[in-house]
């Protein structure tokens, strides 16, 4: 996997996404490991990503590898109105490695084709963010102890939410059933059930959260926003079902955990917090581990 | 009617497409550059055709095209007929086939794509049958056939 680019889930193949899993154990059991000292990484967030940044940023630092970058393009030559192409030809200069974060769909792609270094895509608009999605894998087989055969139920803004859509196409190699609970105008889009029949899977679809509760193996949780809704009357009408508190999670599986991509604004009521079912707090965690992995193995110093 | 002409004159030697889409012929000779062909070119719009009712036709004299530069205009013409002809006579007739990729002619439909922000050239992967679609291979997004736009 040296030198390989991250751009999108699907550019590893199952194995190298389970290898991948394995190194980030690794890393957990013993996450200072200096073995990039010699390296530069360079982070450019051409949009605001504080908690990506500072995911990547403290793998990096684990790992004793120097950081450069912005962290918003204001502060960057962007502002002098500078091509994409230009600032990634001039960085890898600078660096052996670049996390991007852009606002474009496509433009991590189109920097992995003109740097001379590795790029690992940090979110390109609502294209894709696979160390998300990496670090979601890492999660589910923690806490579940496999990827195969679990039930998965997506909940909320299932049409727009990029995490739900990579993780989807993800776990669609572990033969997962897919329970999709969202309101009518977010449902999951029709190519991403495609990938899910393609593979001959099941899927489920649901309004009710309620429904799901009582078998699922793993509830991913996300924003329903109030911008998606064109109708801001449906906006109301349905925008308390998707909230999970802690008097539902009464007939849950024992071993059920709940994923978010965080920031969680109130689709889990905090009373969920210190239950034994709550784990987006050590799900991000876990994001640090697995960029570790990544960034080690795609520079080498880690077979 | 009896007496038997043809409508657009025959070519010696040339290639001849026929069965285009009636609304695309000009979609066809931009795809093909023929606006810019030295050569003599014949073309017909709105001829009447037992296939598709009424059809386009276009003549171009002494060319003969790869099968990659011609296999663009099934984006906008999968009906079309592609016949080579040399002194007069039909030597080779195929079909349009869709091409596996198409790159740097289709605009991706994706407002926030960045080949619609960047001098990117545009590459497509053309998946699904019967309803074709282009996968970007930048954003990943997909370009229906209906709003396929020409660069």
């Amino acid at each position: 996997m040296k030198n390989k680019n991250l751009i999108s889930i699907t550019d590893f193949s199952k194995e190298e996404q389970l290898h991948v899993l394995d190194v980030a154990e690794d890393f957990e059991r013993n996450p200072h490991q200096r073995i990039l000292a010699d390296k530069v990484v360079a982070t450019l967030f051409f949009e605001p990503s504080t908690r990506t940044r500072l995911s990547f940023e403290s793998a990096a630092n684990h790992l004793g590898a120097r950081i450069i970058g912005f962290s918003d393009a204001s502060n960057s030559s962007l502002t002098k109105g500078e091509t994409l192409k230009d600032t990634i030809i001039m960085v890898s200069n600078y660096a052996d490695l670049i996390v991007m974060r852009h606002p474009r769909e496509g433009s991590a792609r189109y920097a992995s084709e003109v740097a001379s270094v590795p790029v690992i895509n940090a979110g390109d608009g609502a294209n894709q963010h696979p160390t998300q999605c990496m670090l979601d894998l890492y999660s589910i087989r923690k806490t579940q102890g496999r990827l195969d055969n679990l039930d998965i139920a997506f909940v909320g803004d299932l049409k727009y939410g990029r995490t739900v859509h990579s993780l989807t196409q993800a776990l669609c190699n572990f033969n997962c059933t897919f329970h999709l609970v969202s309101p009518v105008e977010l449902k999951l889009p029709s190519y991403v059930k495609q990938t899910i029949k393609d593979k001959k899977l099941e899927y489920h679809q649901y309004t009710e959260l309620s429904e799901v509760i009582p078998f699922a193996d793993i509830i991913y949780m996300t924003r329903v926003q109030r911008e998606r809704f064109a109708d801001l009357m449906e906006y109301e009408r349905v925008k308390n079902s998707y909230v999970l508190n802690r008097e539902m999670l009464k007939g849950c599986k024992p071993s059920m955990k709940i994923l978010h991509p965080l920031p969680r604004v109130n689709e889990i009521a905090t009373d969920v917090d210190d239950t034994p079912h709550a784990y987006y707090f050590q799900q991000a965690r876990n994001g640090v581990f697995v960029r570790q992995a990544l960034m080690a193995t795609i520079l080498g110093a880690k077979e | 009617m009896t007496k038997k002409e043809l409508i657009v004159s025959a070519i010696e030697n040339g290639t001849v497409i026929d069965h285009i889409a009636s609304n695309e012929v000009f979609h066809v000779m931009r795809l093909l550059n023929l606006v810019n062909c030295e050569e003599t070119v014949y073309m017909g719009s709105n001829l009447e055709s037992k296939k598709l009712g009424k059809k386009g036709i276009i003549k171009v004299a002494n060319r003969y095209f790869h099968p990659e530069e011609i296999n663009k205009i099934a984006l906008v013409s999968p009906d079309a007929t592609i016949i080579e002809i040399k002194d007069f006579e039909v030597v080779k007739k195929n079909k349009v086939e869709l091409p596996e990729k198409v790159h740097g002619i289709v605009k991706c439909m994706n407002p926030n794509c960045i080949t619609n922000h960047e001098a990117v050239e545009t590459d497509f992967t053309v998946v699904g049958t019967p309803e074709m679609k282009l996968k970007c291979h930048y954003c990943e997004k997909f370009t229906t056939k209906e709003r396929i736009e020409f660069i």
